[in-house]
């Protein structure tokens, strides 16, 4: 008996994959998206470091550490795998950090980090799962906690090594005095050489940096589009009824409105998916900003404006679905 | 009929879409070649859009020539098949194709003599070809349309007879000829339009006729100018017009491109017929004046092998029934890296799971992938960012069809316009998150229950 012939090695074969089809994609990423947002950020926390010092970008640095470690706390807990290479937890931490006052205790920050990342965002089922913007929630939770320290009055502080933190935020001059005049001039609000919040000062770097975002497509261009047009409509309806109060240019340089607008109402996840549906939440949060300053308590509305807008993004989405090219389903228009 | 007054007003371009890279490059400047007769043919019997033919020849081992008619049905919504080499048939088998359908084939084996790469490239683009068809009657030529078993070779295959004859009813004024070519890689119709003009002006020339329409437009993709330039030589002295629209995916869709010349929207649901317009490929039109004019059924189709798995890169004019290993084997074989094989290209083409899988009608090209070319990014949480909603040619919202499928809410998918759906894959690419959008959407318009 002979041994049978050793069989012949085949060609190498190349390993074939059965997928279905597009079999290409582009190059985008989630985590591309949120490092554009980082880099949107970059021109806010360098004039907030310009204005602010040093305190600034502690702040920033105290809210982006304590996110991303919670965040990595909060997914070890639930049995997760990590998810802080895709940035958001960063993100998130710089908008808190910069919707801060220079001067807010450290702990603040790192409890507003922690509501963010559990309350605003985990206890939903992390990226992509919460209704509210995770930053505005944890920044809601210590403004109401820490009324004394950081509250509107504690944005003055008179023997501060910085001159803007001599004088209230323009917004509280306003609310105070019941009227614009005593407000620094629209310059001064444009460039951000005004007292207030770290990141919301320089309306100059905010509309920068939105525009990069928006340019690279990381943040739909018409949400900030809306915000400008809802609150430009309804704050010039005001001004020429009763021209002592805040002007339209006033309401739009002044305050958080366009770091708001630029860079948390433009939040992908707690935003409508739907063209129509960003346009609505944009002018929504325009006229609530208007509506929050100008019949409520507080100074400011950013943060209630954008928590309320959030509350409507899933149902703005149901009511926006667009009609698709060739009009309607059959199906949908017999019923 | 309409006249050319109202021609084509459209921008050149539809709303939305995407821009992948065109990766023309490899296979763009290479003739067609004609492939060595193999030696076996398999011809599906069921190659179109449409009811499966019945075996004309069910004895194995009988004589068959080239454009011998050994498939046909009496359905009205079908296409017959022909040998596609000199041979003897052998018993019949059943096949794979790359679709997923099982489908019955008529293996033939190669006789001795066969006709030669230069006789069959004259007899497919070479010679003169007429551009005046009024002798001929309609009828004669859709009947010749449809016993040469012409199907659309841009890749549904629908029986192109059955688009020439429009329902009681619906009047036709524009024949569209689509050379828009947007799938990356392929080259096929570009070729022919560099190479074969002629034929293509024929054939536009005696559809137009057989639906009596005057209004006859081709329109070809801005980044290939040298087919445009020689298109619009060729149709000088005819009533043909060429329009350059925009490189942009997938204008190649008949809805997007009618929308782009014509600026007429086909309803949801809907067919080109519905506003008018019949659409046609550059190689249906090409195979339509060999058919009209010679007489000779579709047996060979011109099909681009190319990606960067293949060694070199080709346009291969094929018989129908040979199989990919023998085009591969014509391109040099695969590199060693290959590692998917896309029939079509690869934004709406299928996977081949073997090589050993017949060349059909609709076959317009064999793209090879390597592992580079392929994503490889995890899939993640879906942010809502939108960009699906940005890209999407008919203005839905993949997002959410696709996670109302995956939770199988088929009411939700269809509040959502999910049946509209094309499934073009511009959501799936665009996707920074890795979901398999279009995938997912397909899947559900399978699945859903039908109402």
């Amino acid at each position: 008996m002979s041994e049978p012939a050793p069989a012949q090695a085949d060609p190498p074969k190349p390993q074939l994959h059965v997928a279905p089809s597009p079999h290409l994609a582009s190059t985008a990423t989630t985590g591309g998206m949120m490092l554009d947002v980082l880099i949107g950020l970059l021109p806010v926390t360098v004039m907030a470091a310009y204005y602010f010092g040093l305190h600034a970008l502690i702040q920033v640095g105290i809210c982006v550490g304590s996110c991303m470690i919670f965040e990595l706390m909060f997914n070890a807990m639930r049995g997760k795998p990590a998810s802080i290479l895709d940035g958001s937890a960063a993100v998130a931490g710089a908008i808190l950090g910069l919707s801060m006052p220079w001067n807010a205790p450290w702990y603040a920050g790192v409890v507003g980090s922690l509501v963010a990342m559990g309350i605003g965002k985990i206890i939903f089922g992390g990226l992509g799962q919460n209704i509210f913007n995770p930053a505005m929630v944890g920044r809601t939770f210590v403004m109401i906690s820490f009324s004394v320290s950081i509250g509107s009055a504690a944005y003055v502080v008179h023997d501060a090594p910085m001159e803007v933190v001599t004088q209230a935020s323009p917004l509280s001059v306003a609310k105070e005095a019941a009227g614009a005049a005593d407000l620094p001039g629209l310059w001064a609000l444009f460039i951000g050489n005004v007292n207030g919040s770290l990141g919301e000062t320089c309306s100059l770097a905010c509309i920068i940096g939105g525009l990069w975002m928006v340019l690279r497509r990381s943040a739909a261009w018409r949400t900030p589009a809306g915000s400008v047009l809802g609150l430009a409509v309804i704050s010039l309806i005001a001004q020429l009824i009763d021209p002592q109060s805040l002007t339209m240019l006033q309401h739009l340089v002044g305050g958080a409105f366009l770091f708001g607008a630029f860079f948390i109402a433009t939040d992908p996840v707690t935003s409508p998916v739907t063209p129509r549906g960003q346009w609505i939440f944009g002018i929504g949060y325009g006229v609530l900003v208007f509506l929050i300053r100008q019949y409520s308590a507080y100074p400011e509305g950013v943060a209630f404006a954008i928590l309320l807008m959030n509350a409507l993004t899933p149902l703005i989405n149901r009511w926006t679905i667009p009609t698709p090219v060739g009009g309607p389903a059959p199906a949908l228009v017999k019923k | 009929m309409t006249t050319l007054t109202d021609a084509p007003h459209g921008s050149g371009t539809f709303p939305r879409g995407i821009h992948p890279p065109h990766r023309k490059k490899p296979a763009e400047a290479c003739t067609i070649e004609v492939l060595p007769t193999p030696a076996q043919v398999t011809i599906p019997l069921l190659q179109h859009t449409g009811a499966p033919n019945e075996p004309l020849i069910v004895k194995p081992r009988t004589d068959v020539t080239v454009g011998q008619k050994i498939g046909a049905s009496d359905a009205f919504i079908s296409a017959p098949v022909h040998a596609s080499i000199n041979g003897q048939t052998a018993r019949a088998t059943a096949i794979t194709l790359p679709n997923g359908r099982h489908v019955n084939a008529i293996p033939i084996k190669a006789g001795e003599e066969q006709p030669s790469a230069e006789e069959l490239y004259d007899d497919h683009f070479g010679g003169d070809w007429p551009t005046d068809y009024s002798d001929r009657e309609p009828k004669e030529i859709i009947e010749a349309i449809k016993e040469a078993g012409l199907v659309g070779l841009g890749g549904a295959a629908f029986p192109t007879y059955v688009k020439l004859s429009p329902p009681p009813g619906k009047t036709i004024d524009t024949l569209l000829l689509n050379g828009a070519e947007c799938e990356p890689y392929l080259t096929a119709d570009y070729r022919l339009m560099v190479e074969a003009q002629a034929a293509i002006v024929s054939g536009a020339l005696a559809a137009a006729r057989a639906m009596q329409v005057d209004n006859i437009v081709i329109a070809i993709e801005d980044n290939k100018p040298q087919a445009v330039d020689k298109m619009r030589q060729a149709v000088q002295g005819t009533a043909v017009q060429v329009i350059a629209v925009k490189t942009k995916y997938p204008q190649g869709g008949e809805k997007q491109l009618i929308l782009a010349t014509l600026k007429r929207i086909v309803p949801t649901g809907g067919l080109p017929l519905d506003v008018g317009v019949v659409v046609m490929n550059v190689g249906t039109a090409a195979a339509a004046a060999r058919a009209v004019a010679r007489g000779k059924p579709l047996t060979h189709r011109v099909i681009t092998v190319t990606g960067a798995g293949v060694n070199h890169p080709k346009n291969v004019l094929a018989p129908v029934g040979a199989t990919f290993t023998e085009l591969v084997n014509f391109c040099g074989g695969l590199t060693e890296d290959a590692a998917r094989l896309v029939a079509g290209g690869p934004m709406m083409g299928f996977t081949l799971g073997s090589l050993d899988t017949p060349v059909t009608k609709g076959a317009s090209g064999l793209t090879v992938l390597t592992q580079q070319d392929l994503r490889k990014a995890e899939e993640t949480a879906c942010v809502r960012c939108g960009r699906c909603v940005d890209v999407c040619p008919l203005n839905l919202v993949p997002t959410k069809i696709a996670l109302a499928a995956r939770c199988q809410a088929w009411d939700l998918a269809k509040r959502y316009h999910m049946v509209a759906c094309m499934e073009c894959g511009c959501c799936a690419y665009e996707c920074p998150a890795s979901i398999p959008l279009v995938q997912l959407i397909r899947m559900a318009k399978a699945q859903a229950p039908r109402d």
